[in-house]
């Protein structure tokens, strides 16, 4: 018969870009299961913080308890220090929550943005048991090995092992970063099976944030 | 006469059914600062007198925010307090994240009387020596709770707790009738009036009390559990004071004019003679 598999990879791709004072982050929103769609319009986003943002792909019902987990650890974080949790707090709470469950992992690919405390834009990408680092774009999930390579080629980011230190933050405006969000994943669209439907974009910047959806190749 | 015999634990009765200790931490909840709590259908509001140490030192909080939708007030052992204004927040948290849906006030209050039951029945225990006053919002509209440290709670219209509550209370009795269509200003003002009359003279200022209110407004939005910024709370306590005075002077112009005719009455009587 085989064991039960309390896995499932519900497909998928998150990408987050930081510029020097705001933050993308969009998640396509088809949800699969083996070959067939479960539904086009399920949201990869969670909003944490409201400089916070987090996108996962991979298992959903571990994605699910993952982002209900965070939201309650900010809750007690507000209440005992008067305020929301930052973003750089926040990725270390993930990376923490991640590796707490190292043997028997959260299925569950993250990329978190958001602006820091100084206002400027950060990216946090993640593995499934909470190594990360800070960078200046990512792409995680079945479309990131698609994804990757146009936004290291468009963005430029400095190589981390440069002295003096770069930022790698993108001199980009913040709509032509959108812009390049929504050519990567019309890329991805074309070639990976799991990624379509409709792209979410949440840009989170000084006023606030704002979210659109832009339609994609439903094949 | 028998007090002394069987108060030294919780554990033990009195010939007269009584248990001492947990009497004796309700002595502790009227030594503290005062308390005052209202609710009208919609809006429910508390009100403490802050009080501070020395003069040098800043004043302990005595109102907290359990979650958006509720808050106590506490008066007595603040310690006490604060450690179970953590548990109850952290049941608020637990309850959202199981159910996706906020602790009903009525289930919140039950979980602190249950806890606090359990520290009159354990000898290894003391009972908490705070009274807590709970007002939150939820689907059947505004609710104010006091839970005390014998594990008993009640739901009130209006309620003080501490040191001269008395004073409070015989204020709201005279007023609480109606109380449920009162508006969330006209709350407020009783709640400050109340927290006054537990002052005994001394002025009532934003720095020696604190406001918070939450509710829901006409539209249907919530107001989450807030406390009150201090220049609005001065505002509405000089207010308050405008118009006592302005009542006051129109009663001292009735009165010296109707002393004028007096005085021409018995102007008048001599001549009768």
């Amino acid at each position: 018969m085989g064991r039960f598999d309390p896995y499932e990879n519900n497909g998928g791709t998150c990408v987050a870009i930081a510029g020097t004072d705001y933050c993308v982050v969009a998640a396509d929103t088809r949800l699969s299961v083996g070959y067939s769609i479960l539904t086009r319009d399920h949201s990869k986003i969670a909003h944490l913080a409201d400089k916070c943002v987090l996108a996962s792909s991979g298992f959903q019902g571990d994605v699910k308890a993952l982002q209900k987990n965070l939201s309650a650890k900010e809750l007690v974080y507000e209440h005992n220090h008067n305020k929301k949790m930052s973003c750089p707090a926040m990725a270390q709470l993930l990376s923490n929550t991640l590796y707490y469950k190292r043997f028997f992992p959260y299925y569950a690919f993250n990329v978190l943005g958001g602006l820091d405390s100084q206002g400027k834009g950060c990216v946090f990408t993640y593995d499934a048991v909470g190594s990360y680092e800070r960078t200046g774009y990512s792409a995680q999930g079945t479309g990131a090995a698609l994804m990757m390579p146009v936004l290291d080629n468009q963005l430029k980011s400095p190589s981390p092992l440069l002295l003096p230190a770069r930022d790698a933050v993108t001199p980009l405006s913040e709509s032509d970063a959108v812009d390049l969000v929504k050519d990567v994943f019309a890329s991805a669209t074309e070639r990976d099976i799991y990624t379509g439907d409709k792209v979410e974009i949440v840009v989170i910047n000084r006023s606030g944030s704002h979210r659109e959806c832009i339609e994609l190749r439903k094949d | 006469m028998f007090r002394n015999q069987y108060d030294t634990d919780v554990t033990t009765w009195s010939p007269a059914g009584r248990l001492f200790q947990v009497e004796y931490a309700m002595e502790a909840v009227k030594q503290g600062s005062a308390c005052v709590g209202l609710r009208s259908r919609t809006h429910a509001v508390l009100a403490a007198a802050n009080k501070a140490a020395s003069e040098l030192s800043s004043h302990q909080r005595k109102v907290f925010r359990v979650a958006d939708h509720a808050g106590v007030a506490l008066a007595g052992l603040t310690a006490d307090g604060r450690v179970l204004s953590r548990f109850l927040r952290s049941e608020c948290i637990n309850h959202a994240f199981v159910y996706d849906a906020p602790l009903p006030v009525s289930r919140l209050a039950l979980r602190l009387a249950d806890k606090a039951q359990v520290c009159t029945q354990r000898s290894w225990k003391r009972p908490y020596g705070v009274g807590l006053l709970v007002a939150g919002l939820d689907v059947s509209g505004a609710h104010l709770y006091y839970n005390c440290p014998s594990g008993n709670y009640f739901e009130y219209q209006a309620f003080a707790i501490g040191s001269r509550s008395q004073a409070a209370k015989t204020f709201l009795e005279r007023r609480f009738e109606g109380y449920n269509d009162y508006t969330p200003d006209q709350l407020i003002k009783d709640a400050l009036s109340a927290i006054k009359e537990t002052l005994q003279g001394e002025k009532l200022t934003s720095s020696n009390c604190t406001v918070a209110i939450v509710g829901r407004k006409d539209d249907g939005t919530v107001e989450p559990f807030e406390s009150i910024d201090g220049n609005r709370i001065q505002e509405i306590i000089d207010s308050m004071e405008a118009a006592e005075e302005a009542p006051a002077a129109a009663a001292a112009a009735a009165e010296s004019s109707s002393m004028q005719e007096e005085d021409k009455g018995t102007d008048a009587a001599p001549m009768d003679i």
